[in-house]
Parts: C-alpha cells; sequence; structure tokens
C-alpha cells in the first residue's frame, strides 16, 4: 500500500523530508500542480508516482528511486540524476536529463530543447521528438530518439552516443553519423526494452563525435 | 649599455610586453592563454587610506583591548551557518588546476586559521574534504564531479554565474592537465582539452536560477547556506537578482580575481575593478533591507590586512583570496626561480597555470612536480599568513577604535585619487568631495 502525500493539502518540503528520512517504500503524490523539485534528492529505492504535471527539476539528483511522472514535466527532469529510474508519461520541458551521470531516464512523449545536455553517463530514450541543441557537450550515455531531433544535435560531443529514429534537422559541432554495427543494434535493442517500447532498432541511425575538436587548434576556429 | 643612457626612449602605447605578445601573436596564430588575474594597473585597495583616532575618535589599545574577528555566513535561510573565526576564506580552486597537495594544503591551512575553502570546477576530492573543516561545494556550469552525496557532505554550496578574470566566460583545461584521476573524476576522455562551459544547463536567468536555488535546498534539507557568486560586471543589478533569487551569501569577484587559464585579452579587458565593484554591491543590498542579512564576500586582488580592513570598511562581511592563498603556498617563490626560467618565465612572473609545468607544483598534475609540495608544510604556511593577515586588519581596527572588524566603516575611509574616491564613494583625502556624490 502506497503512502499518500497530497501536495494540494502539504508542501513539498514535507514531501521531499519524508522521502529523504524513510526506508525505501512506494509513495503516491497527488495534486503536485506544476509544483518545482518535487521528489529531488532521493536516496532510497522508493517506488513515486506522482500523479500529475511537475515543475522544474522533479527528480533532480536522483540516486536509486523509481519515480513516474504521470504527467508533463517541466525543465530540467531528473537533472544530474545518479542512478534509478525516472519516467515521465506526457512531455518533458527543456534540459531533461541534464548532467545526468547514471539511471534511466524515459519520456514517452516529446523533450524540449538540450534533452541531455552535457549527460554524463545516464541513459536516456525519448518517445517522442527531441528539440535544438539536444545532447550538447554530452560526455557520456546514451540518447535515444524514437521521433525526430531538431537543430545541433549533438553539438560538441565527447563520448555519449545517440540513436535518431527519425529526421535530425540539423548536426551540431564535431557530431557526426556513424556506422550502426551489431553491437549498436543490440545495445539499442536492450534500451527499447529497458523503456518498455516495440520499435525496431534496425529504423535507427547512429550519431557520435568525430573527435576533430578534443584539442584546442586555431585550424579549429572556425567550426565553434 | 642600458637602452635608455643611451638616450633612446621605449613607446609607452607600445611597450615591451605588448610588442612580444604582437610578436608572439604573429607567431603562433593564437591568442595567448595565461593564469594568473589582470595585471594592469587598476585602482585598487592601495588607493584608499584608513584614518586612525586621534581627539575626534577613541583608539583601543593595540595589544590588550579586544577585536573580535568572528563572522556567520549563510543566517538568512540556513539551518546551520558557516560559523569562521576570521573573515578571510580560500576561493574556489579546481582539482584539476591545482595539485591534490595544493589542494591539501589549502584545506589543512583554512582549517587551521579557522575558515573555510572551496571545491572548483571537476568535483570534490577525499583530500580536500578530510582536511577542511568547513568546505564549501561550488556548482558550476559544467557539473564536472557533481554529485549529490558531496553536495550533502559540503558546509556551504557555492552556485558560479562566473568569476572575475572571466565574467561571461566558460573554462578551459589543458590537456596536459586531463591525467586519468582528473579525466575520471570529470567523465571525460584522458588528455582532451576540457572544455567548460559558460552557462548553466538547466537554467537561465535570474528567475529560473530562484527554482534552482530551491531544489539545491529541497536536496539538503534547507541545511547548507547558498552563495551565489557572480564576476563583477553589472555589479549593482546582478547583486540584486541574487538576493532576490534567494541567495544567502553573495560573492562578487571583481576583474583582479585569478584563472587558471584565460585568454589574456579577457582577464585583462572584461569586468571591472574590485573596488569598484564592492560599493556597488553593498548599495544594492541595502537598498534591499538585507545589507548584513545577506553576506558579502568579495574578492579579486585581496593580498593581505589592509585590503581587507578596507574591504570591510567599505560593507563586505568577508574577502576570499586566490592568488594570495597560492603564493603563501610557494607560489612564484624564489627558490624555483630556475624552473621558471627554463619555462620562459621568472620568479614573480610566472602565470602559465594553465602549462601544467608549475617547478612549485602547485598548478600541476604532475606525480614528480606535484610532489614537491608538502602539503602539511604548504598548510602551515597559509595559515601563518591568514593570521598575519586577521592581525595586521585588526592592528587597524584597533587604530580606528573598533572593537570588531565588522564595525569599521565607509566613515574610516578617504581616498587618495579622485577614481578610487568615486569608485569607493568615499572623499578624496583631505577634502570633503565625493565625486559623483549627490548626482
Amino acid at each position: 500500500m502506497a503512502t499518500l502525500i497530497d501536495l494540494g493539502e502539504r508542501p513539498v518540503r514535507e514531501l521531499n523530508q519524508a522521502l529523504h528520512c524513510t526506508a525505501a517504500t512506494s509513495w503516491r503524490v497527488l495534486n503536485p500542480r506544476g509544483a518545482h523539485a518535487v521528489a529531488c534528492g532521493v536516496r532510497e529505492a522508493h517506488a513515486i508516482d506522482v500523479e500529475g504535471h511537475v515543475g522544474y527539476y522533479c527528480a533532480g539528483m536522483n540516486q536509486h528511486a523509481t519515480v513516474t511522472v504521470h504527467g508533463n514535466a517541466g525543465t530540467g527532469v531528473a537533472e544530474n540524476m545518479m542512478s534509478g529510474t525516472v519516467r515521465v508519461r506526457g512531455n518533458a520541458s527543456q534540459s531533461a536529463g541534464a548532467t545526468a551521470h547514471g539511471g534511466l531516464l524515459v519520456i514517452d512523449g516529446d523533450a524540449s530543447a538540450r534533452c541531455g545536455i552535457s549527460m554524463k553517463g545516464a541513459d536516456i530514450i525519448v518517445g517522442g521528438s527531441v528539440g535544438h541543441m539536444s545532447a550538447f557537450m554530452g560526455q557520456a550515455g546514451r540518447l535515444v530518439v524514437c521521433g525526430d531531433a531538431g537543430d545541433a544535435l549533438g553539438d560538441s560531443l565527447y563520448e555519449a552516443r545517440i540513436y535518431v529514429r527519425g529526421t535530425v534537422k540539423s548536426l551540431g559541432a564535431d557530431c557526426v553519423e556513424k556506422e550502426m554495427r551489431n553491437e549498436h543494434l543490440t545495445e539499442l535493442a536492450e534500451l527499447l526494452k529497458a523503456a518498455e517500447r516495440d520499435e525496431d532498432p534496425a529504423d535507427f541511425r547512429r550519431y557520435g563525435s568525430a573527435r576533430q575538436l578534443y584539442h584546442f587548434k586555431v585550424d579549429n576556429a572556425t567550426s565553434y | 649599455m642600458e637602452p635608455a643612457s643611451q638616450g633612446l626612449r621605449e613607446s609607452a602605447t607600445f611597450d615591451r610586453a605588448t610588442i612580444h605578445a604582437i610578436q608572439r601573436a604573429a607567431e603562433t596564430g593564437i591568442y595567448d592563454i595565461r593564469g594568473w588575474g589582470a595585471k594592469r594597473k587598476l585602482p585598487h585597495f592601495d588607493d584608499l587610506l584608513l584614518l586612525g583616532a586621534s581627539m575626534s575618535r577613541y583608539p583601543l589599545e593595540g595589544y590588550r583591548e579586544r577585536c573580535d574577528t568572528d563572522v556567520v555566513l549563510g543566517t538568512r535561510h540556513a539551518k546551520q551557518p558557516l560559523r569562521l573565526d576570521t573573515p578571510v576564506t580560500i576561493a574556489g580552486m579546481s582539482f584539476g588546476a591545482l595539485s591534490a597537495q595544493a589542494k591539501e594544503a589549502l584545506g589543512r591551512g583554512a582549517s587551521e586559521a579557522g575558515t573555510s575553502t572551496t571545491t572548483g570546477d571537476g568535483g570534490m576530492t577525499p583530500e580536500e574534504r578530510g582536511h577542511s573543516k568547513h568546505l564549501v561545494y561550488q556548482y558550476l556550469p559544467s557539473r564536472y564531479g557533481m554529485n549529490p552525496d558531496d553536495l550533502r557532505a559540503a558546509d556551504a554550496i557555492e552556485v558560479v554565474l562566473g568569476q572575475g578574470a572571466k565574467p561571461g566566460g566558460g573554462g578551459m583545461l589543458l590537456g596536459q592537465k586531463i591525467t586519468e584521476r582528473v579525466a575520471g573524476m570529470r567523465t571525460l576522455p584522458v588528455g582532451i582539452d576540457q572544455r567548460s562551459a559558460c552557462r548553466h544547463p538547466d537554467w537561465t536567468g535570474p528567475d529560473d536560477l530562484a527554482i534552482k536555488i530551491l531544489e539545491l535546498r529541497e536536496i539538503t534539507d534547507w541545511e547548507k547556506p547558498v552563495y551565489v557568486k557572480v564576476g563583477a560586471t553589472r555589479t549593482y543589478y546582478d547583486v540584486k537578482l541574487a538576493v532576490h533569487a534567494g541567495a544567502d551569501v553573495v560573492v562578487v569577484d571583481g576583474m583582479q580575481g585569478g584563472t587558471a587559464a584565460t585568454q589574456d585579452v579577457f582577464i585583462e579587458h572584461v569586468g571591472i575593478p574590485t573596488l569598484a565593484a564592492l560599493p556597488q554591491a553593498v548599495r544594492a543590498l541595502q537598498e534591499l533591507g538585507v545589507h548584513r542579512e545577506v553576506q558579502l564576500i568579495v574578492s579579486g586582488g585581496i593580498r593581505g590586512g589592509a585590503d581587507m580592513a578596507k574591504a570591510l570598511a567599505l560593507g563586505a562581511d568577508a574577502v576570499a583570496l586566490g592568488t594570495a592563498a597560492l603564493i603563501a603556498l610557494g607560489d612564484n617563490h624564489p627558490k624555483h626561480d630556475a624552473g621558471y626560467r627554463e619555462l620562459g618565465s621568472a620568479a614573480g612572473y610566472f602565470d602559465d597555470y594553465q602549462d601544467g609545468r608549475d617547478p612549485a607544483g602547485i598548478s600541476t598534475q604532475d606525480a614528480e612536480l606535484s610532489a614537491r609540495l608538502d602539503p602539511v608544510e604548504g598548510g602551515r604556511r597559509l595559515a601563518n599568513f591568514l593570521r598575519v593577515m586577521t592581525m595586521e586588519a585588526q592592528t587597524l581596527a584597533r587604530a580606528c577604535g573598533k572593537a570588531h572588524l565588522h564595525h569599521l566603516e565607509p566613515e574610516d575611509l578617504v581616498a587618495l585619487t579622485i577614481e578610487s574616491a568615486a569608485m569607493a564613494r568615499v572623499p578624496l583625502a583631505g577634502t570633503d568631495w565625493i565625486p559623483g556624490a549627490g548626482l
């Protein structure tokens, strides 16, 4: 039986304090009404269902918990997540999964600009499309986009890997399309399965860093 | 024979450093990247003087009467504000830019003197946490090494929007310093030239910053003070916005503030001097009615107790050291002169922190060079310096009749130049004229 917290009646502070101080259990959060910082900084393997839309930084810096947002998420959902799983049933605003070091972020709908910006090891699967500058300076981890990608995908990419099923409006500096080998099809199939999606990995293209901007050279000045 | 003794005249416009810069650019095709802060002559605390007591003011006895120095930072919202013995802190400098030994020495020295030190880009090292009684954790745009466990292990959080050496600029740590350990902490390939972003990835503007600060407070259960650090530019407005965003402490870093690696043109031509920024920050806090409730830390060219006393008199709650702390550890020490000369520099001139070959073992990741710095000895030197600074400031404050460093006030100051009088908003010495006052 999940513990019920109604944010229509109690403040977010009370919710987060309870999540920080309680051993792993199940929670249902009602009436979030766009509140910010819902279920952020959680360290235990709680299962948290948020029934509605959330504001900025829901599940920020998550560790171990499974957070499901039954609605849309504002800016920076699961930012700097370290581990665990965050799932958004609706759409996500900007900077979803920003700088996330680990864990799994699934967005069933679309994600806005800068999805996966500076990602550092997390896996992000977007059922719909992503906005411009997604995976900007992505260092590690995988970004899977089942729809389309906006401008400047993977700009200044480090070692993050990107898979896109639809069209890419444009690639950012130093981001190139790469061959889809068997190991990539295998890892993509695993990611799609983890996100409970049924797309065929063979329909995706892979993008990564050309690694031409890893060293600051004057000849590259016009590439930045 | 010296050229000048032959009647030859050097150009003030094209001095030797300028000529060299043009020649260097022509040869390499790339701008100069270096460490340190602005080297040009700027209006500074040297341009202010303190008015000691005489007939109209009552001094305190130098070796007998108390002059307290403690400061509490983060009283506005944090459950656990920082309580420091002296209002001089160590500014953020990264492991990566500095060796682990240097970071440990900074922690040791600050702790011995009863004050705080600060992490930097790239996260927190165990050496630093272990040897720092009070450790401020920087929250930077790159989020390299950003970890909620470290956030919770810190004593305060500093949201960095910019620094005085390069307001509006990101960072660059050149490949020679990206060792396996540094790369591992930052989740980057070994040996690449690492770029740090100039903007935060998940918020833009002061309204978003308020929500970001809320998140940081929620994650740390409202225990930690949250600082906001800005490079000095539009300081009056930036400080007001930082207060509105919920900062407990505002850190203003003037253009003399140091850097580990920035374009020379950026260091010398962007930002405003610490002396110009400080009164703007104080005015902003006063107008909002939060001066002393939101504490103000000022950095950028702070070199000793006189600078500290003058900054406090102008309304700062504390000052922070970067370059001076490194010098205390042994940076630019004459004993390393031969090593500096091998790199084309000399003791007193060395600023190639970006290069990673620092003979003093401070701004390097080279194991052999790093081993030259004994963290225990370095910590002792820094603690000595911090104690001397504090005693110097007490000496000056007692002479002005103050029983606490924070009792120093603008009325205790006069300016030596019209420029410094206008910036500091204190009268030109021997007059009651404050240029611009009342306009």
